[in-house]
C-alpha cells in the first residue's frame, strides 16, 4: 500500500483534533461528575457543582458524536472495525454516557435524599467508567488487536484488558479527575476551591507518575513498529505539561494548571495519534493484518466534500462553543444557591395540591436579576 | 476490504434478527423523543417569540412550562442520539464498509452542523435567561429549534439514499458504493418530500402534546390561562401541519410508486396488477409471512386507482409481478417484505394522521364558537388525542424500514449482508438487554417527571426576567435560571 495522500492525513488529523477537543473538554466534566459526592458536602455544594458544566455538557460530548461522524465518513473501515470489534467495550462506554447523562437532568427533579443519592452516584459510577474506558480503548488502539485479513477484530472484551491497556485506563482517569477538580476550582467560590485545589494535587501528582510508565511502556511497545523520535517529542511535551501542572496547583495558580491540565491531554493523545500513523488500527496478530488509513479511506471526492464543510463549519462551532464559556466564565457560590429554588420546591410552591407543597417551605424568589445587557 | 462481501452469505441468521431487533428497539425509543423535541422546540420559539413581542405574561409562562417538556425530550433524545450514530458500525460492520463513503457524509454534517447547534444553544437557553440580553435569549430558543430541524435533514437524506440511491457509483475492485455527486445525495428526489413529511409531523406530536396537555390543565380548570391560550394558539397551527403532513405524505405515496413499487404494493396487500383497483380499509388474513388468503376485506372500489395513478381505471401493480420483474433484474431470491406489517403499519399511520385531521377541526370548530373551554368530551379526546402521532410516528417509521427488506440499501445491498460478521449472538444478546433495560429505566423515570409536570402545570404567579436590579456584579450568579433546570 502507498502513504496516506494529503486529504487522508488531513483527515487523520483533524479526526485527532476531534478526539483531542473531546477529551480536553469532556474530560473535565467527566471529572466534575466523579467528584460531586466527594467534594460536595451537602444538597446545595452538589448543586453547585453540577451547575458548573450544566450549560456545558452536552456541547462537549457532541465533540464525540463529531469525531464518530467524521471517522464514519473519511475512513468507513475504520468506524466499521474500530466499533464493531470493541463491541462490548463500546456499549459499555455508551451505557456509561447514557447513565450520567440523565443523572444530571433527573437529580434535581425529585425532593428526596435517596432518589438525589442515586443520581449522585450514578454520575459518579458513569463519569468514573467513561474516563477509564476511553483510556483503555486508545491504548489497545495504539498497541493494536487482534483482527483477520478482513480486518475484522476477533478479539473478546476481556482480550483488551490487558495491563497496559489498564495502565492508559488508569491514565485518563487520573488526568480527568486532576482535570475536573482544577476546573471546579476555577469555577466556584467558597470553601469548595480549596477542597477541589486538594483533591486536584493529589490527582494530578498520580497522573504524572501513571502517564509518564504508560507513555514509557508506549515507547518501549514492540507491537506499534519500533521508537518514532516525533511521537517521542510529542509525548515528553505531554509528560513535561503534566509535571508542571502540581507546582502550579501548589502556587494556587488554577488558570495556568488548568491550561496545561488541557495541554497535558491533548498532547498525550496526539502522541498517540503520531504513533498510530499511517495505521488505522494495527493488527497484534500479524501486521500483514494492519488496518492502514489508506485502506480504510473514503474516496477522495468524499473527504474534497468533507473538507468544504469542515473548512465552513468547525470555526463557526469553535466561535459559539467559545462564547458559551464565555458566558458562563463566573465562578459560582453557595450563595448563588441559597435563595434559589430547585425546580423541585418551585414546583411545589406553585402546585396548589400534592403531598410536597404543604412540606417545602422555599418561597418562591423575588424577581430575578435583570438581563446583562438590558 | 475485498472479497469481503461474497464471504458474507455465511453470517448466520439469529445474529442478524438479533441486530435487527436492536436496531428497532434503539430506534423506535429514539424517535419517540425526537418528534417531540422538533416540534416543541418550534412552539417554544414561538411562545417566546409572542412575549417578546407583546410583552404579555402569559406567553412567557407557556414557555417556561412548555421548555419543561421540550428540555425532558430532548435529554432523553440526545443521551439515546449517540447509540444511534455508533450502531451502524457496532452491528452493522458490513454496511458501514459498503455506503461508508457516501452514508458517513450526511452523517458527519449532522454532527458539525445540526448537533453542535443545538445542544450548545439549548444549554444556553436554560441557563442563559438573565445572562444574555432578551433578544440574544430569544436567538438561542430559535437557533435550537434551527439545529434539530436541521439534523432531521441530514439524517432523513442518509436515510432517503438507503430507499432510493442516487449519485453513486459501484467500485467493482472494492466492492462498494462511492459518492459520485452530493448534491444528487442532498437533493434526492425522496428526501425532498420525506423530509417537510416528517417535519410536519413533528410539529403535529408537539401541537398534539401541547394541545393535549392543555385539555387536561382545562378540565382540571387551573391555570386556565395559559392553557385556553395555548389551546388556542396551537390549534391552527397543529391543523395546518397535520394536513401538510398528509399532503407531502400523499407525494411520497406517488413517488415511492415509481422508486419502490414493491412498498407501496404491500402497503396495500395487493397480491396482483389490477385496473381500477379497490383500496383495502380493513383486512385480516392468517398470521403467516405471505397468506394466501384474506379472511376479512373490507374494499372500496376503485379507490387505490384514484389514488395512485389520479385515474379511475388506473392500473396498479401487484406483488407478485414486482417480485417476478425483481427476481429477474437481481436473481433468485425474495423481494416482498412482510406483508401484514407493512399493511398494518401503513393504516394505523394513515388512519392516526385522517383522525389527527378530524380533532384539530373539532376543535377549531369549537374555538369559533367560543365552546373549546367548555367541551369536557373534546378536552377527553384531545387528551387521548395527543398519543395519535406518536402512533403514526412510529408505524410510518416501521413502514419505511421494513417495507424496504430484505434490502437494507434497494437494489444495492440487502440487509442479510449488512451485519457486523464476528459479532456474536451473546454479545448482541447482552447488548440488546443492556440498552432495553436502560431505556426502559428512562421511560419510566422519563414519563414519571412528564407526569408530574403535567399535574403541577405552569407557574402561576408572574415571573418576570426584567426587574430594576443591575445585574453583572463580579460573580454576577444566574438564580431564576437556575429553576428550569437542576
Amino acid at each position: 500500500m502507498h502513504d496516506p495522500n494529503f486529504l487522508q492525513t488531513l483527515w487523520f488529523a483533524l479526526i485527532g483534533v476531534l478526539w483531542i477537543g473531546y477529551f480536553v473538554l469532556e474530560g473535565f466534566d467527566f471529572g466534575v461528575g466523579m467528584l460531586i459526592r466527594a467534594l460536595g458536602r451537602d444538597e446545595t455544594d452538589k448543586r453547585m457543582i453540577i451547575h458548573t458544566i450544566g450549560p456545558v455538557w452536552d456541547g462537549n460530548e457532541v465533540w464525540l458524536l463529531t469525531a464518530g461522524g467524521a471517522t464514519f465518513a473519511a475512513f468507513p473501515g475504520w468506524y466499521a472495525s474500530l466499533f464493531s470489534g470493541f463491541y462490548l467495550a463500546l456499549f459499555l462506554i455508551l451505557a456509561a454516557l447514557i447513565v450520567r447523562g440523565v443523572s444530571f437532568e433527573f437529580w434535581g427533579k425529585e425532593d428526596s435524599p435517596r432518589w438525589r443519592a442515586t443520581w449522585e452516584w450514578t454520575a459518579v459510577v458513569g463519569s468514573l467508567l467513561a474516563a477509564l474506558l476511553w483510556g483503555v480503548g486508545w491504548a489497545d488502539i495504539v498497541h493494536g488487536v487482534p483482527m483477520n485479513a478482513a480486518h475484522n477484530v476477533t478479539a473478546s472484551l476481556w482480550d483488551l484488558l490487558h495491563p497496559y491497556a489498564l495502565l492508559g485506563g488508569l491514565t485518563t482517569l487520573s488526568l480527568f479527575l486532576a482535570h475536573g477538580a482544577i476546573f471546579l476550582s476555577l469555577r466556584t467560590r467558597g470553601e469548595i476551591v480549596a477542597r477541589a485545589r486538594a483533591v486536584a494535587l493529589g490527582a494530578s501528582v498520580a497522573s504524572v507518575v501513571l502517564m509518564g510508565a504508560f507513555l514509557l511502556w508506549t515507547a518501549l511497545d514492540q507491537n506499534s513498529g519500533g521508537v518514532k523520535v516525533s511521537q517521542q517529542v510529542v509525548a515528553a511535551g505531554a509528560a513535561g505539561l503534566a509535571a508542571a501542572v502540581p507546582l502550579l496547583l501548589r502556587r494556587a495558580r488554577d488558570g495556568w494548571a488548568f491550561g496545561l491540565s488541557a495541554g497535558a491531554i491533548a498532547l498525550l493523545f496526539a502522541s498517540l495519534f503520531v504513533g498510530l500513523f499511517p495505521n488505522a488500527l494495527p493488527a497484534s496478530s500479524a501486521h500483514a493484518n494492519d488496518l492502514t488509513l489508506v485502506a480504510a479511506s473514503s474516496t477522495h471526492y468524499t473527504q474534497t466534500v468533507m473538507t468544504v464543510v469542515a473548512v465552513i463549519f468547525v470555526p463557526i462551532v469553535l466561535l459559539y462553543q467559545g462564547w458559551t464559556y464565555w458566558v458562563f466564565r463566573h465562578r459560582l457560590g453557595r450563595d448563588d444557591f441559597e435563595g434559589t429554588p430547585t425546580p423541585i420546591a418551585v414546583l411545589s410552591s406553585l402546585g396548589r395540591e400534592g403531598a410536597s407543597a404543604a412540606a417545602h417551605e422555599r418561597p418562591l424568589p423575588p424577581p430575578a436579576e435583570p438581563p446583562a445587557t438590558a | 476490504m475485498d472479497g469481503v462481501l461474497p464471504a458474507l452469505s455465511f453470517a448466520p441468521m439469529n445474529t442478524l434478527e438479533l441486530a435487527r431487533l436492536q436496531f428497532g428497539v434503539t430506534t423506535v425509543f429514539h424517535f419517540i423523543f425526537v418528534p417531540m423535541s422538533i416540534g416543541l422546540a418550534a412552539w417554544v420559539a414561538y411562545c417566546q417569540t409572542r412575549y417578546h413581542r407583546s410583552g404579555d405574561e402569559v406567553y412567557l409562562r407557556m414557555t417556561r412550562f412548555w421548555g419543561k417538556f421540550m428540555l425532558l425530550s430532548i435529554a432523553i433524545g440526545v443521551v439515546t442520539g449517540i447509540v444511534q450514530e455508533f450502531q451502524f458500525g457496532m452491528n452493522w460492520s458490513q454496511y458501514s464498509r459498503y455506503v461508508g463513503d457516501i452514508f458517513g457524509a450526511p452523517l458527519a454534517m449532522e454532527g458539525l452542523a445540526a448537533f453542535f447547534l443545538e445542544s450548545t444553544f439549548v444549554g444556553l437557553w436554560i441557563f442563559g435567561w438573565n445572562r444574555l440580553s432578551p433578544r440574544v435569549h430569544l436567538a438561542t430558543i430559535w437557533l435550537t429549534a434551527f439545529g434539530t430541524v436541521l439534523s432531521a435533514y441530514f439524517i432523513l437524506a442518509a436515510n432517503s439514499w438507503m430507499q432510493h440511491p442516487v449519485g453513486y457509483t459501484i467500485n467493482h475492485v472494492t466492492h462498494r458504493a462511492e459518492l459520485k455527486s452530493i448534491f444528487a445525495v442532498l437533493g434526492n428526489s425522496t428526501v425532498l418530500l420525506a423530509f417537510p413529511h416528517t417535519v410536519f409531523g413533528a410539529l403535529v406530536t408537539g401541537g398534539m402534546l401541547v394541545l393535549g396537555i392543555s385539555a387536561f390543565g382545562l378540565l382540571r380548570g387551573r391555570n386556565t390561562d395559559v392553557f385556553s391560550r395555548s389551546a388556542r394558539t396551537v390549534l391552527p397551527l397543529t391543523l395546518v401541519a397535520a394536513i401538510a403532513t398528509g399532503a407531502f405524505g400523499h407525494a411520497q405515496g406517488t413517488l415511492m410508486e415509481k422508486q419502490q413499487p414493491m412498498k407501496m404494493a404491500a402497503a396495500e396487500a395487493l397480491y396482483t396488477t389490477t385496473k381500477g383497483a379497490s383500496l383495502s380499509v380493513f383486512a385480516v388474513g392468517p398470521f403467516e409471512r405471505h397468506p394466501k388468503r384474506l379472511n376479512t376485506d373490507i374494499r372500496i372500489p376503485h379507490l387505490l386507482s384514484i389514488i395512485g395513478t389520479a385515474s379511475w381505471n388506473g392500473q396498479v401493480k401487484g406483488i407478485n409481478q414486482i417480485n417476478a420483474e425483481e427476481k429477474a433484474k437481481y436473481g433468485p431470491g425474495d423481494y416482498v417484505p412482510i406483508v401484514g406489517v407493512t399493511y398494518w403499519t401503513f393504516r394505523l399511520m394513515a388512519g392516526a394522521g385522517v383522525l389527527l385531521v378530524l380533532l384539530a377541526l373539532l376543535g377549531l370548530l369549537l374555538m369559533r364558537r367560543a365552546r373549546l373551554e367548555q367541551a369536557r368530551w373534546f378536552q377527553r379526546a384531545a387528551i387521548a388525542g395527543a398519543a395519535l402521532p406518536v402512533v403514526a410516528n412510529l408505524t410510518g417509521w416501521i413502514f419505511t424500514e421494513m417495507g424496504r427488506q430484505p434490502w437494507v440499501v434497494y437494489g444495492l445491498l440487502k440487509t442479510s449482508q449488512a451485519n457486523s460478521p464476528l459479532v456474536g449472538s451473546g454479545s448482541l444478546i447482552i447488548t440488546l438487554l443492556g440498552y432495553t433495560l436502560l431505556y426502559g429505566v428512562l421511560l419510566i423515570v422519563g414519563g414519571r417527571l412528564f407526569l408530574r409536570e403535567i399535574k403541577h402545570g405552569p407557574e402561576s404567579e408572574p415571573v418576570r426576567d426584567d426587574s430594576e436590579e443591575p445585574c453583572g456584579k463580579p460573580g454576577g450568579a444566574p438564580r431564576e435560571d437556575l429553576v428550569l433546570a437542576y
